[in-house]
């Protein structure tokens, strides 16, 4: 990966992406938190430009290789991927725990492709929404789809990028104590995006601060 | 007075979430459900539907598309279009189609709100 790739954003857009993030995923809790009846711990988010290997095996080595995600495409100015993984062993307990205690096992694994589509589904586009607002731009989600497999498995989804390998990798925990329930949200976009994820950042700021956008031949 | 309410949304597990709720605040009301924008066309056709809660993200024809031919053929029909993905451009198509927006996952609060406009707008018709 070329290291000025992952300077692409300042330390303030950084900044103002990892807040853009927190938000998202605060509202993604609340949803999370509605569904299960239970407090939802967060992480703070980690933020990083990173390569998809790297981030593949950042995951594979904190969880090892049998893992269940929830993919949604979003479309817009900017256009990426993002995730909401977790470990397969605990696919069942996510079902059990949005389903609220009130049906049998054999109900829960027959609910649990879809249960998980729509758990990821609303946990997903809670964030993305949130951040969508944020940035006063529309974005276009695609239906929930279940993978299972390893982080390489997930950061290497045809087609590959049309441009550059560098993604943005979003990374938050969140948990829910009380059932042993831990994941990872994960977004990624190609450079393009980045791109474009810059200018949207530079005018978020402006509005957040009050100051002025700088133009836009200033952004790279 | 009971009320006929339909339910769409290809999952299950929102139906089951949007019916339990439903069951705590009206327990005589009658719930009919459907999976997609065609099945919940025709129990409107058939079913004497008097509410419509319907999901936006639903392959094929999404919400917005359903609540607008629902608009068409019962324009006096409550209908509330729920969804996580609340962004601005949505909930605003969804009102301009003349449905209300809840977020999904639906609270009771939320729930009983709209209801309660729609009973406003029903007993003012005369249904």
């Amino acid at each position: 990966m070329n290291t000025s790739n992952t300077n692409i954003l300042s330390a303030l857009e950084l900044d103002a992406l990892t807040e853009l993030v927190n938000l998202g995923v605060g509202r993604a809790a609340v949803n999370l938190r509605e569904m299960v009846g239970e407090q939802v711990h967060l992480s703070v988010p980690l933020v990083k430009l990173i390569g998809r290997m790297e981030a593949a095996a950042l995951l594979d080595q904190r969880e090892g290789s049998k893992l269940v995600a929830v993919h949604q495409i979003f479309e817009g100015e900017i256009t990426g991927r993002v995730l909401l993984i977790f470990p397969e062993v605990k696919s069942l307990e996510l079902v059990r725990a949005v389903t609220g205690g009130e049906l049998s096992l054999e109900e829960i694994i027959e609910l649990e492709q879809e249960a998980l589509a729509e758990t990821g589904n609303i946990i997903l586009n809670g964030c993305m929404a949130t951040i969508a607002n944020l940035l006063e731009r529309s974005l276009k989600m695609s239906m929930p789809e279940i993978l299972r497999g390893n982080g390489s498995d997930f950061f290497t989804l045809p087609p590959p990028p049309a441009a550059g390998d560098v993604v943005v990798f979003l990374h938050i925990d969140f948990s829910i104590k009380q059932r042993d329930i831990a994941g990872y949200i994960v977004m990624l976009m190609d450079m393009p995006s980045i791109a474009a994820l810059h200018g949207l950042l530079e005018e978020f700021i402006a509005r957040t601060t009050g100051s002025a956008a700088p133009p836009s031949d200033a952004r790279h | 007075m009971s009320y006929r309410v339909l339910i769409v949304d290809d999952s299950k597990l929102a139906r089951m979430a949007v019916a339990k709720v439903l069951r705590t605040l009206h327990p005589d009301w009658t719930q009919i459900e459907a999976v997609n924008a065609d099945e919940a066309l025709a129990s409107v056709k058939t079913d004497e539907i008097d509410i419509t809660i319907l999901d936006f993200n639903m392959p094929g024809r999404d919400g917005l598309e359903l609540a607008a031919e629902l608009r068409e053929r019962k324009p006096a029909m409550p209908v509330a279009i729920i969804s996580a993905n609340y962004q601005t451009e949505i909930v605003t198509r969804s009102h301009l189609t003349g449905a209300a927006f809840l977020s999904k996952p639906v609270t009771q609060e939320a729930l009983a709100r709209f209801l309660a406009e729609a009973l406003v707008r029903l007993k003012a018709q005369g249904s």
